[in-house]
């Protein structure tokens, strides 16, 4: 049986030519990038090429890219980091229901910490409201966090927009653009965001490496205490080859993104097409026309998650659901719930589908074929 | 028949050691062997911990270990509903109820079954000591050949279109070599605790889970001659034949618990183990299952009424309204009404049913007045 991954806003293959970056990184370049001899030089040669790349994917400049292990800690830095380093200025802080973890229990932990955390609503389209941030913004907002595109909806969230409106307020605009870069045009200088959450292993790079842009006018505190990495905003011994992987996946994200963007938008309606042909009755939750092309969270009426991710995978279809299941414990979406209600039942029967560099146009279809035929079996 | 490699095989695994070599047999014998983990009751430990949480994650590392797929799947509400409510409503009935038995007869072997059967699995497995026959196309189940082990006693609910679905992999082996299994294997289970007493209590104290519950209504200790003994802390803290907890001091022989009156809440002692009053010749069984075929309206097989008991002789009578006449061959001691009695006729068990009433010399005993 073949094995079908449709999970890719989990985590992505490596792209073989990643790798083929990796390897000769990890074969010969060994040295220490803050070592003051020729390895180490070597070293932080590769470091500052890939700083560039990230800069300019994101239209930023070099000395505003921090490089991370990962989305969450680029996150915690993010938000943490600029908290505590701007308390002189206010005590508030913006976020909304709807984040990813990384951001949520950031700010829950904040909220902790003595800061007010307005955690702005979502509705039925998935989507925050601009005008219910004006209202939430006060003289002492500090920091507002808003993801760019939802990791369990797809949908697109007006960053634009948020960008405008605190264009003359001092509040810090950061977004977790995760699930967004490398599929969308992302320009932070004309979108107005002083902090960006971008991450190598969504878009075909190595996992535990990521990147948060910071703009050059912040003030922001590190975590962790060491060296003098990173301009002392992330002190530790950078991982060079993972640096390199990434630099090498978003040049072929950058290369790449139309050409992509069109043909998971094309995955996705001829999955759901394939659904419908197959007479299975389901809902797009959110709204499909504002989705990222590569995600698309579906309503199963009748069923429940637990049942349809088991059925799915030992029929070889790999997908997730926002529903974290732990030792058997469904925790309904906090996203689902947030934009339905607590007790809808689209919160404990979605499923989310997103498409990468593992599908063909084959595979999806099958894909679509099995999803129908349990999703009919558990129904009837 | 399928091939092994085409027979799906859901393992319901606990996370201890018995499912753990369930699923390692299985796997052996090629079976498309898929492991599933069952959330029936939700309850952290002393640290927070979920023991939930705890058990998944063996599961996961034993499945890991054995290459096999593993998933989980939540019954705490059909739990609740079937078992704990019922398990509630017996002790405020005065009685002991065995929700061991209720739980294989509502959750494992039904809504599990349902479970894994909706997952394209062609048998369901459990590490239930335990053995499954075909005999002329009917599914009796018999006794483990762990006699010490054997675990029919809570099984006695099922039916033979259950068991034609069911594997026992234990069945035939003994505790431990089941452990010697699991060790040569290197299972991280292999030298885990077995879980004792009832799985949602745990290792905490009886009282204090129970008292959460239901409201305790302390009263008087007396003797069926009426002389006082001192108070109880509830009637539903006591058993049939209990010794523990009664504080009665003195000189003489011991004290048990020989009866209880709900109404009046008085809890019934008397002196010394072979006391009188806690032997009986006869009960009566309501919610009697039989596994395969309806028994002639009399006839005598062994029976026993309780776990790991050695089995007895008696003579089951079918009643006009569904429930048994069992009738003892030699007098018992604490039949508790709540408790099973399950049939055996040799190695094949039979069925059973739930202990209503206690009979001696005709007169039905005031075990729970």
């Amino acid at each position: 049986m073949e094995r079908i991954y449709l999970d890719h806003a989990a985590t992505t293959p490596m792209d073989p030519r990643v790798v083929e970056a990796m390897n000769p990184i990890m074969t010969n370049v060994f040295g220490n990038p803050s070592s003051v001899h020729a390895f180490g030089r070597k070293a932080r040669q590769y470091l500052d090429g890939a700083r560039r790349t990230m800069a300019k994917s994101i239209q930023a400049d070099e000395k505003e890219i921090v490089f991370t292990s990962g989305g969450t800690e680029a996150d915690n830095l993010a938000m943490i980091g600029t908290a505590f380093a701007n308390r002189d200025k206010g005590n508030h802080i913006i976020t909304t229901v709807q984040e990813h973890h990384a951001a949520l229990h950031t700010a829950e932990y904040l909220e902790q910490q003595g800061f007010d955390v307005t955690y702005l609503s979502v509705d039925e389209t998935g989507s925050v409201n601009v005008d219910e941030l004006k209202e939430a913004l006060t003289e002492e907002t500090i920091l507002v966090s808003v993801m760019y595109v939802n990791n369990e909806t797809g949908v697109i969230q007006p960053i634009e927009s948020i960008g405008h409106v605190l264009k003359d307020h001092q509040a810090y605009f950061h977004t977790d653009a995760v699930q967004a870069f490398g599929l969308m045009d992302i320009d932070v200088k004309k979108a107005g965001i002083d902090l960006l959450t971008a991450s190598s292993h969504k878009i075909n790079g190595p996992k535990g490496i990521a990147f948060l842009y910071g703009a050059s006018h912040i003030k922001m505190n590190a975590l962790q205490f060491g060296g003098e990495q990173e301009r002392k905003r992330r002190p530790g011994t950078e991982n060079v080859a993972g640096v390199v992987g990434f630099q090498a996946a978003v040049e072929l994200a950058m290369e790449l993104k139309a050409e992509k963007k069109q043909m998971y938008e094309n995955f996705k309606e001829q999955f759901m097409k394939r659904l419908s042909h197959n007479g299975v009755t389901y809902d797009v939750n959110g709204v499909l026309d504002h989705t990222v092309a590569s995600i698309v969270n579906i309503s199963f009426p009748g069923t429940n998650v637990e049942s349809l991710l088991t059925n799915f995978d030992l029929e070889g279809i790999a997908a997730s659901s926002g529903s974290a299941c732990t030792a058997g414990s469904v925790e309904p979406s906090h996203v689902l719930a947030a934009m339905y209600g607590e007790n809808d039942e689209r919160t404990t029967n979605s499923i989310r589908f997103s498409f990468g560099s593992f599908n063909t146009e084959e595979n999806v279809m099958e894909a679509a074929n099995r999803v129908a035929k349990i999703v009919k079996r558990l129904t009837e | 028949m399928k091939d092994k490699q085409d027979t799906r095989v859901v393992v319901g695994m606990s996370g201890g050691v018995d499912s753990s070599v369930a699923a390692l047999l299985l796997k052996e014998q090629g079976y498309d062997v898929v492991g599933i983990f069952m959330k029936n009751w939700d309850d952290t430990d002393e640290n927070g911990v979920c023991t939930a949480t705890e058990d998944y994650d063996d599961v996961v590392r034993v499945c890991n270990q054995l290459d096999i797929p593993y998933f989980a799947v939540n019954f705490e509400k059909q739990y609740w509903d079937k078992v704990f409510t019922y398990f509630l409503d017996e002790y405020q009935a005065g009685r002991t109820p065995n929700p061991d038995v209720m739980c294989n007869k509502e959750i494992k072997f039904k809504a599990f079954l349902e479970h894994a059967l909706s997952l394209g699995a062609d048998y369901l497995a459990t590490g239930h000591y335990a053995q499954v026959r075909e005999n002329n196309g009917k599914y009796e189940m018999l006794r483990a050949v762990d006699d010490n082990k054997d675990q029919t006693y809570f099984l006695n609910q099922l039916t033979g279109d259950v068991l034609e679905k069911v594997m026992f992999p234990l069945g035939h082996m003994t505790k431990q070599e089941v452990r010697e299994m699991a060790k040569e294997h290197d299972l991280v289970t292999a030298a885990k605790k077995d879980s004792t007493g009832i799985c949602f209590i745990g290792e905490r104290n009886f009282k204090e889970f129970i008292s959460e519950y239901l409201p305790a209504q302390p009263g008087l200790m007396k003797t069926l001659d009426g002389v006082e003994k001192g108070r109880h802390e509830g009637l539903m803290y006591y058993t049939i034949g209990q010794r523990q907890g009664l504080g009665i001091g003195g000189s003489g022989e011991p004290w048990f618990v020989v009866g209880k009156n709900l109404d009046e809440n008085v809890l019934y002692v008397g002196q010394g183990f072979h006391n009188d009053k806690l032997y009986s010749d006869a009960l009566i069984a309501s919610d009697v299952n039989w596994i395969n075929h309806t028994p002639p309206q009399s006839f005598s097989c062994t029976a026993k009424f309780r776990y790991r008991q050695p089995d007895s002789d008696v003579t089951v009578t079918r009643m006009e309204d569904g429930n048994i006449h069992v009738a003892f061959h030699e007098a018992q001691r604490a039949i508790t009404p709540g408790q099973a009695v399950v049939f055996y006729d040799g190695d094949v068990c039979l069925g059973g049913g739930t202990i209503d009433e206690v009979i001696k010399d005709e007169n039905h005993l005031d075990y729970v007045g």
